[in-house]
């Protein structure tokens, strides 16, 4: 899977590292101002810092007033997102299955529906969401919002499982049922282990998709039992009153981490879902 | 077990693929379906073994009707084309799958697996992927996965297209000893006459979705019942020489005439196709018949050679190795007339 980078003796990879290096240079210092900022304090319009400090990170240890709990609001993060991957991974898996192999009556119309669906930009849905959700008493709640995160993402989600469903080879279910196995069976233990490295993919993909998702929370949600990291971290520069940008970095950092992670441990997998390939 | 399917018939949609077969496989016998391409071979073993809901007819196992049953309660054991061995799996999990699914217990399993394994020769292969495995032993797992359960009926879809020439012909052997060993009923599905001819009781030859004839492989071989069964067994296969029947000879259109014992009874003036297989036209025979060579080939053992007659027509003569006559020489080789099949216009045996 991994190839590796092999010099080749008439090739010298060191102008190219040179340039890149240079071009992304100013990327990089933004990120190590971004984080320096966060620990320490420098005068006015000077770039060098002057003092160490953790104050900045103090909204880990005290609840700003009128600010919940950053634990809280990390906690909710983790829940809807775990949620609505456990959510996509479950129906999508299984849909995408329905939609590819069995026979079932509208398969067409289905399809069509979650292609369009699919492009349909969901930000217009919005105010018609954000009725339902207050006319079912769910506004406001957790439940309510990851169910509209999951349900929009969920065409991608079918469609490319769908897609890789169409790869796995007729034979293989045909010689499961033969051998005996429920049409369950043969999807649970035959089929689905062909796009594990898909299945890993998707589950990444709306992981970070989740994490990252904003505008959803902020309408449907914004309550402070039930507010989620982007949102919190929207509400700092929102505040008028008392406004902290190296609070803000801060929080934005420390936003960021469980993505950097999970970048650095399934890179690999990630980019399955962008080349298409099921070689696991 | 006695296999019957009783006026099966199946169709996708508005294709008519199978219409009206009926075929009878006895207990322990090992048959051939042989036929071209697109014939619906591999449609009628997929009805057998469940996959494919025939359109009407029955299929039955023994004296039980099994035509609505699912495949799952079928005890059919199958070897695809491809083998579809499961990818994921090693070869012990692969060929223990139909007992997994039915909840044996994992020594027993375990102890199923070794022997079946033993059988087929791949007790040394078992913590393999199948990508690890050559084709010959890949098919060797197909096998042992579809023997495990020890099912009433064993099919194989051309188990062998995917095999060297002489990989080919061991596991030609091997699967017959097994099936002979195991007293299983078979079905054999095939393009190759070789090995319908060398690993089978009986040959059915298919053609367009019907069975054209069934017979053992010297009965099919010696008495085809049209041209198309006549065309389809041998190798080198057999000539056809077009032509009319007058007053007890084969008089082709350029008038030369071959006179014919076997013609005797059929009216003057009616079209005719004799067929003469390439052992039958050589150095021994009872009419002589001239032409040039145009084509010879050398098999080893035996050439092979294209005769053209003057009408234009080929005779094709297959003779132990000799190197007195070479292309472009003009011979005088004999036909044996006895062994020589007369079909008429459209293709029937006289
Ligand atoms: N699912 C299907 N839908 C429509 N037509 C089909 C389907 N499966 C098979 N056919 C048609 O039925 C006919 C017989 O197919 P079948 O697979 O039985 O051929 P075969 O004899 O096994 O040929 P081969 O030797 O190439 O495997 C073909 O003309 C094929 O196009
Ligand atoms: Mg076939």
């Amino acid at each position: 899977m991994i190839e590796k980078t092999r010099v080749s003796a008439n090739f010298s990879s060191v102008p190219v590292v040179l340039l890149l290096g240079l071009l992304s240079l100013p990327l990089v210092l933004i990120y190590a101002y971004l984080f320096i900022d966060t620990i320490s304090n420098s005068d006015a319009g000077s770039l060098v810092p002057s003092e160490f400090t953790l104050q900045h990170w103090s909204f880990l240890w005290e609840t700003k007033p009128g600010k919940p709990n950053i634990w809280l609001v990390t906690l909710n993060t983790f829940v809807f997102t775990s949620v609505i991957t456990a959510v996509i991974l479950l129906v999508s898996s299984m849909a995408g299955y329905v939609l590819s192999r069995l026979n079932v009556p509208a398969r067409g119309f289905f399809l069509a529906g979650v292609m369009v669906l699919h492009a349909f930009p969901s930000v217009t849905l919005i105010i018609a969401i954000f009725i339902v959700l207050q006319y079912l008493g769910l506004y406001n709640s957790l439940l309510g919002v990851i169910l509209v995160k999951a349900a929009i993402d969920l065409p991608l989600g079918i469609w490319l499982m769908k897609g890789f469903y169409d790869t796995v080879p007729w034979e293989i279910e045909m010689a499961g049922i033969v051998d005996g196995a429920s049409r369950f069976t043969v999807w649970r233990r035959l089929v689905l282990p062909q796009i594990r490295p898909a299945v890993m993919a998707l589950g990444l993909f709306s992981f970070l998709s989740g994490w990252s998702e904003f505008i959803l929370p902020q309408v449907l949600a914004p309550g402070a039992q039930v507010q989620v990291l982007s949102v919190y971290l929207a509400s700092l520069i929102a505040d008028d009153n008392n406004f902290d940008f190296a609070t803000f970095k801060a929080v934005g950092v420390f936003y960021v981490i469980p993505v950097l992670i999970l970048y650095v441990f399934f890179q690999k997998h990630l980019m399955n879902i962008y080349g298409g390939g099921t070689k696991g | 077990m006695r296999i019957l399917l009783d006026k099966f018939s199946k169709s996708f949609g508005t294709t008519k693929v199978i219409e009206g077969m009926d075929l009878e496989v006895g207990s322990g016998e090992m048959l051939a379906l042989l036929g071209p391409s697109g014939c619906g071979k591999s449609t009628t073993l997929f009805a057998i073994c469940g996959i494919h809901r025939p359109t009407s007819g029955r299929i039955l196992f023994g004296d039980k009707d099994v035509t609505g049953l699912p495949s799952q309660e079928r005890n059919v054991g199958v070897v695809f084309q491809s083998y579809a061995l499961y990818p994921h799996m090693t070869v012990a999990e692969n060929i223990g799958f139909p007992l997994t699914v039915r909840r044996l217990a994992a020594a027993d399993i375990r102890k199923e697996v070794a022997e079946i394994a033993a059988l087929v020769h791949i007790d040394n292969l078992l913590d393999r992927r199948p990508s690890q495995l050559s084709g010959g032993q890949q098919q060797r797992v197909a096998l042992a996965r579809a023997l495990i359960r020890r099912p009433d009926v064993l099919l194989l879809d051309e188990p062998l297209a995917n095999l060297d020439a002489k990989l080919r012909l061991e596991m030609r052997s091997e699967i017959r000893r097994l099936q002979k060993e195991t007293g299983i009923t078979a079905i054999l599905v095939t393009h190759d006459q070789v090995e319908a001819m060398s690993m089978c009781d009986r040959i059915a030859i298919m053609k367009a979705g019907e069975i054209v004839q069934i017979a053992t492989p010297s009965g099919m071989y010696n008495d085809p019942r049209s041209a198309f069964v006549a065309g389809f067994l041998g190798n080198p296969p057999i000539s056809f020489l077009k032509g009319r029947a007058e007053q007890g000879a084969f008089v082709f259109a350029n008038g030369i005439r071959l006179s014919l014992a076997i013609l005797g009874g059929i009216p003057d003036g009616t079209v005719l196709t004799l067929g003469v297989r390439p052992e039958h036209f050589g150095t021994s025979g009872d009419i002589a018949v001239d032409g040039k060579i145009a084509f010879a080939e050398t098999q080893g053992r035996e050439n092979l050679y294209d005769v053209i007659l003057p009408d234009g027509s080929v005779l094709r003569s297959i003779q132990s190795v000799r190197n007195d006559v070479a292309v472009g020489d003009a011979v005088r080789w004999s036909l044996d007339s006895k062994a020589a099949l007369v079909f008429a216009e459209d293709g029937r045996r006289l």
